[in-house]
């Protein structure tokens, strides 16, 4: 599986409520809730992404709030793969959960700037700046945790 | 090697005779917990099974908590959603208006969490129910449709950092203020995959309360639990509300902590989490410039019979400041109740307070509070990122009940030992 697209590049500690603000969870509707998706960090984030494109952030990523509609926003936004330093526990197990391909890798997460080409091979866990021409090695997922995405998410390793 | 407390519940649950840091296990959990907001994801995911039969209509919690009574048609319709899942299948534990709290202060009042359980919650406090001994954490959607499905998820063991609390708080000084320490010593992810377990001679002095607030906000240091042992306190707790006996775990003596935090409780002081994250923590006497527009005191963090009367304490005879809108929100029903029978209510009335039914509504931006452009709030809730109660040019200074009465009545934060 591999993902390429365009990054949108933020900062640490990205919460839940500026990925989807709670004033939007009366919808439980992916679409709608990427309508708004980072909207309280990033004005022009859900305006100018395309699908494929990439979101890198830095230690902490997805903290805050256990909504689902995190990642489903990010997701239904077009988005590819999220890239950082680490990720919230719950926001780790929501995107294995729902199929969103994260990666966990500090040093692509700090030399990534905004605007780059990224090409990532979750096979092989690596991540490539066609922009700036640097690869960096993450450390690919336990099997357990592969085989939830290979199933699509883990709802469909229950059926 | 020996097992931390939280170790030891995840290798029951898990039935194996030990369990190591970084191991992947499938565990059976012993209760499952959402609110309107995550469960009708959860009851979409699960009811695409096959066979979407809940595994046991006894161990299933359904809290309408966060935007009710319905503060408008969607959300209306999320509650129906939930109140029809919970009638289909039978759920013995919903809760709807009436009979509703804020889910953490409400599932131990009901008895359901005790010790040695394993719970997992769509609501990242679920981490709350530690205070009594249980292993409780808060996970997604997705996974609480697979719990009530199967009764069982995958676990990933966390170690642990051993907070150490000594001496005894002061007046005024309360478990909201070891928490927002402890995460302005450690960061917000600095127990990220980890589990806090929390011990010393200084828990016994801690009242349930304390301990509940503090186990809620383990989330907010990234924790993935936050534990206190078993004592009489808990046991006498236990006495009046749970419905079924628990099990006691302790550590194991030799049991490896990745790291270890001191804490005297003696020496602390009322604190305050600054704008945009709960690590920006201050002194409440060192922050007394901040003017304020609103205060909130209440939700799963701070809205128990304590805190009202923290609050209470520090209102009573006084009227709240010109242009500071109060806002008090009791958790639970039986906390509503109890304010009014122990005449707090009219104490807050009388100060000049609004007085709302339970709900985490203005905690998470939903409605009853939400701020406009420029406008700041001492708020008794957990969290101040960025748009997190209304207008992202908006702000939540985190504080205790004592610090946002003490605020409430002067205009700006307010060390509480004023009054």
């Amino acid at each position: 599986m591999n993902a390429k697209g365009r990054v949108f590049k933020y900062g640490d500690n990205i919460d839940t409520d500026v990925i989807i603000p709670a004033r939007y969870l009366n919808s439980s509707d992916p679409a709608e809730l990427a309508k708004h998706c980072m909207e309280d960090i990033d004005k022009s984030f859900i305006g100018n992404v395309k699908p494929g494109d990439i979101i890198v952030g830095r230690k902490n990523f997805g903290c805050g709030s256990s909504r689902e509609h995190a990642p489903l926003a990010i997701k239904a936004a077009g988005v590819s793969c999220v890239i950082a330093d680490t990720f919230a526990r719950i926001f780790y197990r929501n995107s294995i959960n729902i199929g969103l391909p994260i990666i966990e890798c500090p040093e692509a997460a700090e030399a990534i700037a905004a605007g780059d080409e990224v090409e990532v091979d979750f096979d092989a866990g690596t991540i490539r700046d066609l922009t700036t021409g640097a690869t960096f090695q993450a450390q690919p997922f336990p099997p357990f945790m592969q085989k939830i995405m290979a199933a699509g998410g883990l709802m469909n390793t229950l059926r | 090697m020996g097992m931390t407390m939280s170790q030891k519940i995840l290798a029951r649950a898990a039935g194996l005779p030990e369990v190591v840091p970084g191991q992947l296990i499938d565990a059976s959990v012993d209760l499952v917990l959402g609110n309107d907001i995550t469960s009708p994801v959860a009851i979409h995911e699960m009811e695409k099974l096959p066979d979407a039969l809940v595994f046991d209509k006894d161990k299933i919690a359904l809290v309408l908590d966060h935007f009710v009574p319905n503060k408008d048609i969607k959300s209306a319709e999320h509650c129906k959603c939930v109140r029809q899942f919970a009638a289909r299948h039978g759920i013995t534990h919903f809760y709807d208006v009436g009979e509703m709290g804020i889910e953490h202060a409400l599932i131990p009042e009901k008895g359901l969490a005790v010790p040695g359980d394993l719970i997992v919650g769509a609501d990242s406090h679920t981490c709350t129910y530690g205070a009594l001994g249980a292993f409780s954490t808060g996970v997604g959607s997705t996974d609480m449709a697979a719990a009530m499905a199967t009764g069982k998820l995958w676990f990933k063991v966390p170690a642990a950092i051993r907070v150490n609390l000594t001496g005894k708080l002061q007046k005024h000084v309360t478990g909201k203020d070891v928490i927002l320490h402890l995460i302005g010593l450690i960061g917000v992810d600095g127990a990220l995959y980890q589990s806090l377990e929390f011990t010393g001679e200084g828990v016994a002095s801690l009242s349930m309360d304390d301990r509940f607030t503090i186990a809620n906000m383990a989330i907010e240091a990234g924790a993935k639990n936050g534990i206190f042992p078993v004592d009489e306190k808990t046991q006498e707790y236990l006495k009046e509300h749970a419905k079924r006996p628990g099990t006691v775990y302790e550590a194991d003596p030799d049991a490896e902590y990745a790291g270890e935090v001191m804490i005297d409780l003696d020496t602390l002081e009322s604190t305050v989490s600054f704008p945009h994250l709960p690590e920006n923590t201050h002194l409440a006497k060192d922050s007394e410039d901040v003017v304020i527009d609103q205060v909130v005191i209440g939700s799963c963090t701070n809205g128990r019979i304590q805190d009202m009367r923290e609050a209470a304490e520090i209102l009573k005879g006084r009227h709240v400041a010109k242009g500071v809108r109060v806002i008090v929100i009791p958790a639970t029903q039986a906390v509503y109740l109890q304010c009014l029978q122990e005449g707090l209510t009219e104490i807050f009335v009388k100060a000049g307070a609004v007085v709302s039914t339970p709900t985490c509504g203005p905690c998470l931006g939903g409605y009853m509070g939400i701020l406009a452009e420029g406008e700041r709030c001492v708020s008794t809730t957990n969290r101040n990122f960025v748009g997190r109660m209304g207008h992202v040019k908006s702000e939540v200074y985190l504080a205790s009940p004592a610090v946002a009465a003490a605020s409430a009545l002067t205009g700006h934060i307010t060390d509480p030992r004023r009054y």
